[in-house]
């Protein structure tokens, strides 16, 4: 089991391969649905002005995402009212939503690792050789055992996005995932896909 | 006389998000049995027992997306439902503000988070139904949204599958709908499969199918067997827990028939997520039951 602390240098993403698992450490930002068009829409193609408010966490999420990793989330999070946050419930959000943006994302930002669930397709693929970067695979439905490795909340970007949707900057420690999608352009999604279909070919055609 | 019940309600709503069914927990065990040692899979269900098993001790919730609440309601004569509703809507908002329930209620127009899990009419979903007798049973299911976006409502003849207006037509479209779906619904799912009904209906019918315990067969010989047949081929696809590879990719199949009209045939799969959260709420006069 390898260890990471966050940020990685390339060198560490080159060493990744698919099917490695890993605990990561350090400070990670979540970011989903809501957070990927924003940025998109406002930093990356401009095609919607930024807000003050916008330019601030702009500023603060280039230096928080360089070399670190989003994590595709929506949490439950308690201490709403006296802003003394804590994750309760953490795990994964299915990601192949944010396959629209991810690439583009992860080279703007210098984002080194996407945590989800699900996999990703071509486009975050290419983004992953690009950058480079990894996919990390996180255990769907486990929330409340990934919460545990959530060891601090820093912060939080975007708070009217509503809970599940806002950037929330976490600490974690032992964090536990998976390479799934590898900076070498392989991805066990696309495996498990291609196999698949073809057993799916195979019952089609079978006689009732 | 009614008595109030959003005590009961938010314990069922408690119960529901944070304490896995036992027959589910179960199936989930023996999938672990089949998978590899040191395998990508085994190490998926390692990880999903682990959580069951601190969600239940901590009563936080097993999967941080407490998906669309969804009651059933069987009343009998004599209770208010206008009562009930506004019980279960105050009792939903109570468990937002402890933590069993994430706020997951956006206004799809204005992309706003009501925060507190109450949207509309229509969030939570609540469907009433009078029965005989004297008891009244609440059931609850959280479904979440990755297993609800890779649920699908096909439309037969499909000439791309090769799929006529038959069972044997049925079968292909399942198994699409399961290999489309690869891990991105949290697999091993359970599938809810409706036959016929009109688009609405037959979407409906196959989640409330889902209400079923595990293992149970169709009365019907021939949709029993189907129902079979679907998860065993399903498990051949080789997806596995998470989409990563593996023996376990649907844990059980639920079918139901229904009528439909000459011109339609439509077949609805719901996929639900292996954090199958469904619970029953039962009281008769001073007794109160929770399964």
């Amino acid at each position: 089991m390898k260890k990471l602390t966050l940020p990685i240098s390339d060198e560490t993403i080159k060493d990744l391969h698919v099917g490695d698992p890993v605990l990561l450490s350090g400070v990670m930002v979540t970011g989903r649905d809501a957070a990927h068009k924003w940025m998109i829409e406002t930093f990356i193609k401009k095609t919607k002005p930024a807000s003050a408010e916008d330019l601030v966490a702009y500023e603060d999420l280039k230096k928080l995402l360089n070399g670190s990793v989003i994590y595709h989330c929506g949490p439950v999070v308690s201490g709403l009212e006296t802003k003394e946050y804590k994750f309760v419930a953490a795990g994964p959000t299915t990601s192949i939503r944010e396959e629209p943006y991810q690439a583009d994302v992860m080279q703007h930002f210098n984002i080194k690792g996407v945590i989800g669930k699900g996999g990703m397709g071509k486009k975050t693929l290419e983004g992953c050789q690009k950058t480079p970067g990894v996919y990390f695979h996180a255990i769907g439905g486990a929330a409340s055992f990934i919460a545990q490795s959530v060891t601090k909340v820093l912060g939080v970007y975007k708070y009217d996005f509503g809970v599940p949707e806002a950037l929330w900057v976490i600490e974690v420690k032992d964090f536990p995932v998976v390479v799934t999608m590898d900076s070498h352009g392989q991805s066990q999604h696309e495996v498990i896909e291609n196999n698949s279909r073809k057993v799916l070919d195979e019952l089609l055609a079978k006689p009732f | 006389m009614q008595i109030d019940i959003t005590e009961q309600m938010l314990e069922l709503i408690r119960l529901t998000s944070t304490n896995l069914p036992p027959d589910v927990e179960e199936k989930i065990l023996e999938a672990r049995e089949r998978e590899t040692e040191g395998s990508a899979a085994k190490g998926a269900f390692d990880t999903i027992l682990k959580n069951v098993a601190l969600s239940r001790k901590q009563s936080t919730p097993i999967c941080q997306d407490t998906g669309t609440p969804i009651f059933y309601v069987y009343y009998p004569e004599g209770w208010s439902t206008i009562k009930l509703r506004a019980q279960i809507r105050n009792a939903m908002v109570e468990a937002t503000k402890k933590n069993y329930m994430r706020p997951n209620a956006v206004d799809a127009v204005y992309d706003k988070n009501s925060g507190n899990n109450l949207g509309g009419d229509d969030f939570p979903s609540i469907h009433f139904e009078e029965v005989e007798g004297s008891t009244l049973t609440i059931e609850l299911m959280l479904k979440g949204g990755g297993c609800e976006n890779v649920g699908a409502q096909y439309s037969l003849p499909d000439s791309r599958l090769g799929a006529g207006r038959d069972l044997a037509g049925v079968r292909k479209v399942v198994l699409d709908a399961v290999q489309k779906a690869q891990g991105q619904g949290c697999a091993p799912g359970i599938l809810g499969v409706a036959i016929g009904g009109d688009r609405g209906t037959s979407y409906a019918k196959s989640k409330e199918v889902l209400y079923d315990k595990l293992g149970t067969r169709n009365a019907d010989e021939k949709l029993a067997a189907l129902e079979e047949r679907l998860t065993d081929e399903a498990n051949t696809l080789g997806i596995g827990p998470m989409g990563f590879g593996g023996k376990t990719t649907v844990i059980d199949t639920k079918i139901v028939g229904l009528h439909r009209l000459p011109a339609s045939f439509y077949v609805s799969v719901s996929y639900m997520c292996w954090a199958y959260r469904r619970r029953k709420l039962v009281i008769d006069g001073n007794s109160i039951t929770y399964s």
